[in-house]
């Protein structure tokens, strides 16, 4: 029996689940996904909003500028790449302008420090791609950009330190009120837990129908992006926002924690978690973005990619109980990423107060480290690899992610399970030949650690083979 | 009369062949495309380069190309012989893999050493 | 101090240090992020490599055998498994390894033959969902060929570029089905001889003007959309072909592999994104060159050797002759038709008899002339009976030409009207 279970290891479940992890409680997190951040947390814009955007008194405004301050935090102490650069928000028309002034005033009743209205030239002169046509802009200068998956695997990995019981491969089938807590039906057994706390992004509705009748409904709203390499990096050094219109916040220009240049997203309606690309909303992002900043050069794309936010017919963050011990944290969209550690904050408050003790560790442990050679000094690579030559040997030429690198995240709390579970840890694919030389490597060293065969390795999620079978007459041969 | 593009050497001459006219070739660079163009028409032959396995080298798999061209229509067939044999280091260039592939004569020799 | 550190021990790598090694250089040292030399020819198991250098068919393998056993006689060190991570301006290589560790070396002289990689499907922006499956043509070889796994069964291949063609062979004769071969352009990117003996020789289909414009597949790929395109490369509605497969094969250009030049502040040139080199292969920095597909991509090795042994005679010459003035540079500029060249600059001082000029078409031309002019000056003239941007296109202007010229030359392509 768990104090608290959590459907759903993104973003949302990570923050949950570190937050009680502080607590002497059996915290159990289930994913149906072979990885955590695999859903809506690993496909977004990876910016830390500054929280002018929400209408003052919503939960989203209230949990966006409290977020943003802990998120800073955390970063910190469980070195997750995070960079406070600042968003500007721009205006091409006087109507625009007047919508600045809107933020601007929704910012301060937000609480947001440090909002400044510029003219276009303050703009630029900070940001010299900027375009010309821009009249003014907003500055808020505690904008940040981070990696969002590191963030939700770093929250993860502390609360399994912690003692959370986090089960991959684990799809809630059903949930049956029982008279102490829940039983939780799975694809890998049953499980029971006082409490249920529903984080299950895009299929948080379906979740929660699952437990009770339908209280809210989710319209799964697509974005598309354009990652460019590094060579454009410096296109911009602040995340740049148009203004927003009614399906979001724009198309953006931003820096990455990772050096690459971000465009996107667009939105578009979709039934599902369809994360596919379509010409024409690649196309949309694309001269959307050339508005803002007219120099992107384009043929330094490495990556398109699409992630679904988890929208509803509500308008705010639906964070309240939908049956007896069952917590919704539903309709986390933007700024669910900014807001994350304050909604975990929030819902641990709820669960006290309906009658959770909370009774802190004194083991607690809130820190992570790892070994990021490319960052490191020349004498700091010597020193390292004369202490350990497996960090000598370059896999990822274009990220310069060693072998070290991949046996540590190997032997970390989450070990990765798919090429991609590496390229998340550790960046060994994320550069400008997406894998192209290090994928067959990857594939070698998961196969020879986890003594499994090459043809059993997928690129990302179950059933994402990578290998169909060995070549002359192998013992592979399919 | 026929077209064909060259394929004895990367330059890909465009050669016509005239049947009617025991299959005299034009357009050649070399006579090495005369020869090619009459053979392509009359009995059609390549080179073929495949793997095998092998243990104990530096890869698993070791290459290999026929030491001579074989007849187009046995392509298929000759890589087949190479299934479930396997070598084992050290192998040297110009070793014999596969001596009479098919009943040609030609042999699948080893192309590195490993 | 190395006389010469060359950074790559591929082909150009392999035969610039040759070269400079029998030029006289003493003290050489070659970097190789792989653990054994031979570079890219190490999956390249099929044949037609040597018929220029060697006067036979080799296969890579083979052709990279002959270099490293060359190499064997000389006195040349290399590094295997060793990565170079950053060269200064004032040539100092820094490197890692496993076995070598974290080390920095000083050179007289550098030689980059770093090669070059594949465009993705990122580079492209072909639309669709982003399963397992889609992968470049070099990482399938690699699979198939060196560590003997197939990446799938039932094939498409989108670009009709050599490595594209040779796959198509490849996995045909490891039991796959190639479905298609797709080509965005009206003509092949590829060699005429692969488009017959890859293509042809196995009943594939080669779709001209045609692009895929969709990959269907949640984990696996499990369909492939191919449209046909107008003269813009847009694709036209109501031309779509679906193909049920499990794989699709990208093999839609190569990038050669410039971050350690650009990170030297070398200058780089957009048309072939390599460095800018003179008639020697030296860059912009003195004492830095740069050869094979680093510089530009190539289709044939034979012509990577020769000209990464000009590097390393240069390289050679450049240590043990010391600075020689430039005297005036001629600028090479690209006329109609040509897409670039390499060398982008000239010394005409520095050219003992002739320069090698190798230089891309933009598109198919039938009976042509090359004209080279300074200014008005016709200075000479090429025929051609065919030139394609598949093959790259080589001339060699004699010294004496050169002379002629001021300040610049520009490449020209003129079709000669059809008989």
């Amino acid at each position: 029996m768990y104090d608290v279970l959590i459907i759903g290891c993104g973003i949302t479940g990570a923050a949950a689940a570190f937050q009680l992890s502080r607590y002497r409680l059996n915290v159990a997190v289930l994913e149906r996904e072979n990885d955590v951040a695999d859903g809506t947390t690993k496909a977004n814009s990876a910016i830390l909003h500054a929280g002018y955007d929400p209408e003052p008194g919503t939960l989203m405004a209230r949990l966006n500028v409290r977020g943003a301050a802990l998120a800073k935090e955390l970063c910190a102490k469980l070195d997750v790449p995070y960079r406070q650069c600042g968003s500007f928000v721009l205006a091409f028309s006087p109507e625009e302008e007047a919508t600045l002034r809107t933020l601007h005033q929704r910012g301060l009743d937000n609480g947001v420090p440090g909002l400044e209205l510029l003219t276009g030239e303050q703009a630029r002169a900070m940001d010299p791609n900027l375009s010309s046509q821009v009249t003014a802009a907003l500055w808020a200068p505690t904008a940040a950009i981070c990696s969002p998956w590191e963030y939700c695997l770093a929250l993860a990995e502390t609360a399994v330190r912690n003692g959370a019981d986090l089960r991959l491969d684990t799809a809630v089938t059903g949930l049956e009120r029982q008279t102490e807590g829940w039983l939780v039906r799975t694809n890998r057994g049953d499980f029971r837990s006082r409490y249920v706390i529903n984080a299950a992004g895009v299929s948080a509705q379906a979740v929660h129908e699952l437990a009770a009748p339908a209280s809210f409904t989710i319209h799964p709203s697509r974005g598309q992006y354009f990652l460019l390499d590094k060579s454009e990096g410096d296109r911009v050094g602040h995340v740049i926002f148009q203004c927003p219109g009614p399906s979001g916040k724009g198309v953006l220009v931003a820096p990455t924690v990772h050096g690459n240049l971000i465009v996107g997203p667009n939105a578009d309606p979709v039934p599902d978690d369809d994360v596919g690309t379509t010409s024409d909303g690649l196309a949309y992002v694309r001269s959307t973005a050339l508005k803002s900043v007219p120099s992107v050069n384009f043929r330094e794309s490495i990556r398109n990619f699409a992630g679904v936010r988890a929208s509803t017919d509500r308008g705010d963050f639906i964070i309240e109980w939908g049956a007896p011990g069952f917590l919704d944290l539903a309709g986390i969209c933007s700024p669910g990423l900014t807001a994350a550690p304050a909604i975990a904050e929030y819902a641990v408050q709820l669960l006290e107060r309906d009658g959770l003790a909370l009774e802190e560790k004194q083991t607690f442990c809130c820190q992570r480290r790892r070994v990021r050679f490319h960052d490191l000094s020349p004498a700091e690579k010597a020193r390292l690899v004369e202490h350990d030559p497996s960090y000598g040997r370059i896999i990822c030429r274009c990220e310069t992610v060693t072998e070290g690198e991949i046996l540590d995240a190997l032997r970390s709390p989450i070990p990765p399970r798919s090429v991609d579970g590496v390229k998340r840890r550790v960046g060994a694919g994320m550069g400008r030949c997406q894998g192209g030389f290090c994928g067959p490597r990857v594939v070698e060293i998961l196969a020879r650690e986890q003594h499994i065969s090459p043809g059993a390795i997928v690129q990302d999620k179950a059933g994402s083979w990578l290998l169909a079978g060995q070549t002359k007459g192998g013992c592979d041969h399919v | 009369m026929k077209e064909l593009i060259c394929i004895v050497c990367p330059k890909g001459c465009h050669l016509r062949v005239d049947e009617a006219q025991d299959y005299r070739v034009t357009g050649n660079g070399c006579p090495r495309g005369e020869e090619y163009g009459k053979m392509e028409l009359t009995h059609p032959t390549r080179v073929v380069t495949s793997t095998v396995r092998c243990t104990g080298g530096a890869h698993s798999r070791c290459p290999v190309k026929t030491d001579g061209p074989i007849p187009k229509s046995l392509m298929m067939q000759a890589v087949r012989c190479l299934d479930g044999v396997e070598l084992t280091a050290p192998v040297h260039t110009g070793d014999i893999v596969v001596p009479n592939v098919c009943g040609t004569g030609v042999s699948f020799v080893a192309t590195r050493d490993l | 101090m190395y006389d010469l550190i060359v950074i790559g021990g591929g082909p150009a790598g392999l035969a610039a240090a040759c070269a400079a090694w029998e030029k006289g250089l003493n003290r050489i040292l070659i970097v190789e992020r792989d653990k054994e030399l031979g570079g890219i020819l190490n999956q390249c198991i099929h044949n037609g490599f040597g018929l220029h250098y060697f006067k036979e068919e080799l296969t890579g393998p083979e052709y990279a055998g002959r270099f490293i056993q060359m190499l064997k006689d000389t006195g040349v060190e290399v590094r295997l498994d060793t990565m170079v991570l950053t060269v200064t301006p004032d040539r100092q290589v820094h490197m890692v390894g496993r076995d070598t560790g974290y080390r920095i070396e000083e050179a007289r002289a550098i030689i980059l033959a770093m090669g070059c990689r594949e465009r993705t499907r990122g580079a492209i922006a072909i639309p669709g969902q982003r399963p397992a499956g889609v992968l470049t043509a070099g990482a399938a070889q690699r699979y198939v060929n060196m560590e003997g796994w197939l990446p799938g069964r039932r094939v498409v291949i989108l670009g009709s570029g050599d490595i594209g063609l040779i796959m198509a062979r490849r996995m045909t004769l490891e039991g796959a089905q190639v479905l298609a071969c797709v080509e965005v352009m009206p003509y092949s990117g590829g060699l005429n001889r692969n488009i017959v003996q890859c293509l042809h020789d196995y009943d594939i289909p080669l779709y001209l003007s045609h692009t895929v414009t969709d990959i269907r597949g949640r984990d696996r790929v499990e369909q492939v959309v191919v449209s046909q395109v107008d003269e813009r490369r847009q694709p036209i509605p109501g031309t779509e072909m679906v193909f049920d497969c499990d794989t699709l094969l990208l093999s839609v250009g190569l990038i050669p592999e410039n971050e350690l030049t650009r990170q030297a502040g070398i200058a780089m040139d957009p048309r072939t994104n390599g460095a800018v080199v003179y008639e020697n292969m030296e860059t912009s920095l003195p004492g830095v060159f740069a050869c094979g597909n680093v510089a530009h991509v190539h289709d044939l090795v034979d012509f990577v050797t020769a000209e990464s042994q000009r590097a390393g005679r240069a390289a050679a010459d450049y240590v043990l002759g010391g600075a020689v003035p430039d005297g005036p540079v001629l600028e090479v500029k690209n006329g109609d038709g040509v897409t670039y060249t390499v060398p982008q600059h000239i010394r005409p001082g520095r050219v003992a008899k002739n320069c090698d000029l190798f230089f891309r078409v933009n598109r198919i031309c039938g009976d042509s002339q090359i004209l080279v002019q300074s200014g008005d000056t016709l200075i000479a003239r090429f025929p051609r009976e065919h030139l394609a941007p598949g093959e790259m296109e080589h001339i060699v202007l004699p010294r004496v030409l050169l002379d002629r010229a001021s300040d610049s030359i520009t490449v020209s392509i003129q079709e000669v009207a059809s008989k």
